[in-house]
C-alpha cells in the first residue's frame, strides 16, 4: 500500500499519504471487525479439585456440583467481560480423601494448563494442594479446609474465602459462654469428640486450651479413625462421664453415626454443641434422621439468609435433588470470588489473577462476611453462623443481627 | 469411674463381634489345618463377599440376611474353583509357593475392586439398622445381636459338618495325614478343594452378617485378616474350638480396649495379645506342641 501510494502519488506531502494509509487501515480493520466479533475467546479454565470418591466423597461432590453450578451461571451470563466474554471451563480432578493423590491431581491440572484452582474440601487436603499449586504459581482459592495453617505458610497463590478454626472456635465459644449465661449457667462439663485428620485434632486442640478459661471442664476428648462404623465405645464413655455438653467435631458420616448412637444409648447431654460438626448443619442430616437431628447446635459456614441470591441458589439446588450444604454455597461463592479477580485482572495470567485476588474487595457474595479483604491469603471479613434444628429446620440462633429464632438451651429431656 | 452397667454393655458388644470374628477365623483355621497354608488371600475373599453382598441389596433390593443362600454356595463353589484351577495349578503341590499364590490372588483382587468400584467407602441402608435391643443392662443394636446369632449358628453346623458327615471325617483324614487318606481311597486334591470352599463359604456368611453394621471398601480386608490370624494363632493353628474361643476373646479384648484406651489406641490389646501368645505360649491356647 504505502509503495502504491508512493508511486502513484510521488509529490504528495507526508501529510496526505499518512491520512490515505489512516484510510486503509480503517477500511481493513472494518472489513476484518465482523470475524473479530464472531471468534470466540478462548476459555479460561479452571481446576475444580475435590475429594469425590474415599471416605470424603459426599462433601467432594457437594462441593463440585456447587462450583460446577457456579460456573454454568457465570457462562450463561456471558462469561469474563473483560475477556471479550470468555467462557469458564472447569476441569475436574478427584483428590480421592487422600492429600498425595490431591498434590498428584495439581500436576495433572498444571499440564492442562489451568489458570486457577478452587479446592479442595478438606484441611489435610488443602495443604498439599496449596502447596504443589504454589510451585507454579498457580492461584488457589480454598473453598471449606479450615486449618489455619493454610493461610499461615506464605503461601503468595492461597486465597481463602472462609473462616478458619481459630475464629471459628473462638466465636463459638463466646456464644457458648452467652448461650449458658443466658440460661443461667446449667453447663459446666464438656465432652469433645473429634475425627483424627488436620481438621478434627485441631479444633479439638483449640478447645481444651480455651474452654477451661472460660470456666468449662473437659472431661474427655475422644479421638476416632475416618471411617468409623462404631462409637458404642465412645458413647458409653460419654454415658459414665455424663458431661453436660458434647461437642463433636467430625465429617458428615461418622457426626451422623456418633448422634444416633447417643440417642439409642440414652445419651442425652444438655447440648450437643458442635464446632464445624460435619452433619450438625445439614439439610440432609435433618431431612433424614429428624428426631436425631433435634437440638442440635452447630458453629459452621453459614450463609446470609437477608440476601436474595443465596435463597435462589438453595432453590436452583434442591430443585436438582441435592441438599443445600455448605460445601454448596460455598464451593459456589469461590468460583464468583474468582470470577470477579479475572473480571478485573482483565487476564487469565496466574500472576495478575494472584495480584486480583490480592486486592479484592468483593461484596457480590451472599455470605455474611462483608466486602472481601485478603491478608495473607485469609478474607478478613468471614464469619460463621450459629444454628440450631428446631423444628425440622435449621434456623440461625447467632448474630442476632439475622437470628431467625431463639436458642433452645438446655434442650429437652426426651 | 465406670460403672458396671457400661462394662457389661462394652463386654456383651465385644462377644457379639468376638462371634464374627470367630466365624472368620474358623474358616482361614479350617483351610490352614487341612491344607497346611496361611491362606493370604483370606481378608480379600471376604471382601470380594461383601461386595456380593452390597450389589445384592442395592441392584436387587435383597434383605442382606436374605442374600446368605445365594452367597454361600456362591462364594463355596468361587472358592472350590479357585482352589483347583489357581492355587492348585500354579504351586505345583509346594506349601510355600500355595502361600505366594495365595498372597497374588489377594493383591489381584485389591487392586480388581478398586479398578471396578473405586476406593469408596460403601455401606448400606436398612429399616432396622438402628433397632435396639435391650441385653440385661446393656442396649445392643438388634443387627449386631443377628450377627452373633447367625456366627454362632454357622460355627455349629460347621461343627456338625467336621464332625459327623463323611465329607468332614474325610477332612478330617487329610488333616492328619494325607498319604494314608489317599491310600484308603479319599480324593485328596478334591478334599483340598473342598476345604478351601468351606472356607470361602463361611466369608460368605460373615460377609450378609456384617455388612447392616459395617461397611465395604477395596481394604476392607485388612483389618480382618489381621484379627483372624491373631485368633487362629491364639487358639492354636487349626484348632476349631481354640479359633471359636480366640474370636470371642479377641472380640472382648478390642471391645475393653476401645472402652480404656480410646478408639484408636484400643487395638492395642489384639497385637499384645498375639506378641504374648508366640512368645509363652506358640502352640496356642488349644494347639498341641509339635
Amino acid at each position: 500500500m504505502n509503495r502504491i501510494a508512493t508511486v502513484s502519488h510521488p509529490r504528495s506531502s507526508p501529510l496526505s499519504r499518512r491520512h490515505l494509509l489512516a484510510g486503509t487501515a480503517g477500511g481493513v480493520a472494518a472489513l476484518a471487525a465482523p470475524a473479530l466479533l464472531r471468534a470466540q475467546p478462548a476459555p479460561v479454565k479452571i481446576g475444580l479439585l475435590h475429594p469425590v470418591t474415599g471416605f470424603l466423597a459426599f462433601s467432594g461432590q457437594q462441593c463440585r456440583e456447587g462450583a460446577l453450578m457456579a460456573i454454568e451461571a457465570i457462562n450463561a451470563a456471558g462469561g469474563i467481560r473483560s475477556l471479550g466474554g470468555a467462557k469458564l471451563e472447569p476441569v475436574l480432578g478427584d483428590a480421592q480423601s487422600k492429600p498425595e493423590v490431591g498434590a498428584a491431581e495439581v500436576e495433572k491440572m498444571n499440564e492442562a494448563g489451568v489458570a486457577a484452582i478452587i479446592g479442595a474440601f478438606s484441611s489435610a487436603i488443602s495443604l498439599a494442594t496449596t502447596q504443589s499449586a504454589a510451585r507454579y504459581g498457580i492461584p488457589h482459592i480454598v473453598d471449606v479446609g479450615v486449618s489455619d495453617q493454610i493461610v499461615q505458610r506464605g503461601l503468595a497463590n492461597t486465597f481463602r474465602f472462609c473462616p478458619g478454626y481459630g475464629l471459628i472456635a473462638q466465636i463459638a465459644i463466646d456464644n457458648l459462654v452467652a448461650l449458658n449465661d443466658a440460661a443461667g449457667k446449667p453447663a459446666r462439663t464438656v465432652a469433645i469428640v473429634h475425627e483424627e485428620s488436620l481438621f478434627g485434632t485441631g479444633t479439638a486442640q483449640l478447645l481444651q486450651k480455651e474452654l477451661p478459661a472460660r470456666g468449662f471442664e473437659v472431661v474427655e476428648v475422644a479421638k476416632h479413625a475416618n471411617p468409623t462404623r462404631d462409637f458404642t465405645n465412645v458413647v458409653l464413655k460419654l454415658k459414665a462421664l455424663a458431661p453436660d455438653i458434647v461437642i463433636p467435631a467430625n465429617y458428615y458420616n461418622e457426626y451422623v453415626l456418633l448422634a444416633r448412637t447417643m440417642r439409642q444409648q440414652g445419651v442425652r447431654p444438655k447440648a450437643i454443641y458442635s464446632v464445624l460438626g460435619g452433619a450438625a448443619s445439614s439439610f440432609k442430616f435433618v431431612k433424614e434422621f429428624p428426631d436425631d437431628a433435634a437440638y442440635i447446635m452447630d458453629c459452621n459456614h453459614w450463609y446470609d439468609p437477608r440476601k436474595a441470591e443465596a435463597l435462589e441458589l438453595r432453590r436452583k439446588v434442591e430443585a436438582r435433588g441435592l441438599f443445600y450444604t455448605y460445601e454448596v454455597f460455598l464451593a459456589h461463592e469461590a468460583v464468583r470470588l474468582l470470577a470477579d479477580a479475572l473480571e478485573r485482572a482483565g487476564s487469565a495470567s496466574r500472576e495478575r489473577i494472584v495480584e486480583a485476588l490480592a486486592t479484592s474487595r468483593w461484596d457480590g457474595h451472599f455470605m455474611p462476611y462483608g466486602p472481601t479483604r485478603f491478608v495473607n491469603g485469609q478474607n478478613e471479613g468471614a464469619r460463621p453462623v450459629n444454628t440450631q434444628v428446631l423444628n425440622g429446620t435449621i434456623e440461625v440462633i447467632f448474630p442476632a443481627e439475622f437470628a431467625s429464632a431463639r436458642p433452645v438451651f438446655p434442650m429437652p429431656r426426651a | 469411674m465406670l460403672e458396671p452397667s457400661i462394662l457389661t454393655a462394652s463386654l456383651v458388644h465385644g462377644l457379639a463381634n468376638g462371634a464374627v470374628y470367630a466365624l472368620v477365623a474358623l474358616g482361614l483355621s479350617l483351610v490352614y489345618g487341612v491344607l497346611h497354608i496361611i491362606n493370604f488371600a483370606h481378608g480379600a475373599l471376604l471382601m470380594a463377599a461383601l461386595y456380593g453382598v452390597y450389589f445384592l441389596v442395592e441392584r436387587l433390593g435383597l434383605d442382606p440376611y436374605a442374600a446368605i443362600p445365594i452367597l454361600v454356595p456362591a462364594a463355596g463353589a468361587a472358592g472350590y474353583l479357585l482352589h483347583r484351577w489357581v492355587v492348585a495349578k500354579a504351586s505345583r503341590g509346594r506349601e510355600e509357593a500355595v502361600l505366594l499364590v495365595t498372597l497374588g490372588i489377594a493383591l489381584v483382587l485389591e487392586n480388581l475392586a478398586v479398578a471396578l468400584f473405586r476406593s469408596d467407602t460403601r455401606t448400606i441402608e436398612t429399616g432396622w439398622a438402628f433397632a435396639m435391643v435391650a441385653v440385661g443392662p446393656a442396649l445392643l443394636p438388634a443387627a449386631k445381636l443377628a450377627a452373633a446369632a447367625g456366627a454362632l449358628l454357622a460355627v455349629a453346623l460347621l461343627w456338625a459338618l467336621v464332625r459327623a458327615t463323611d465329607l468332614g471325617r474325610a477332612i478330617r483324614a487329610v488333616a492328619k495325614d494325607r498319604e494314608a487318606a489317599r491310600l484308603v481311597g479319599i480324593d485328596v486334591e478334591h478334599v483340598f478343594a473342598l476345604a478351601f470352599a468351606i472356607g470361602t463359604a463361611t466369608l460368605g456368611a460373615a460377609a450378609c452378617l456384617l455388612l447392616p453394621t459395617y461397611y465395604v471398601s477395596p481394604q476392607v480386608g485388612h483389618g480382618f485378616v489381621l484379627i483372624a490370624f491373631t485368633i487362629v494363632v491364639l487358639g492354636g493353628m487349626g484348632s476349631f474350638w481354640g479359633a471359636f474361643w480366640g474370636g470371642l476373646l479377641i472380640g472382648v479384648v478390642e471391645s475393653l480396649g476401645g472402652l480404656f484406651l480410646g478408639e484408636s489406641l484400643g487395638q492395642i490389646g489384639i497385637f499384645a495379645i498375639f506378641i504374648a501368645t508366640l512368645l509363652l505360649r506358640p502352640t496356642g491356647l488349644f494347639g498341641r506342641a509339635v
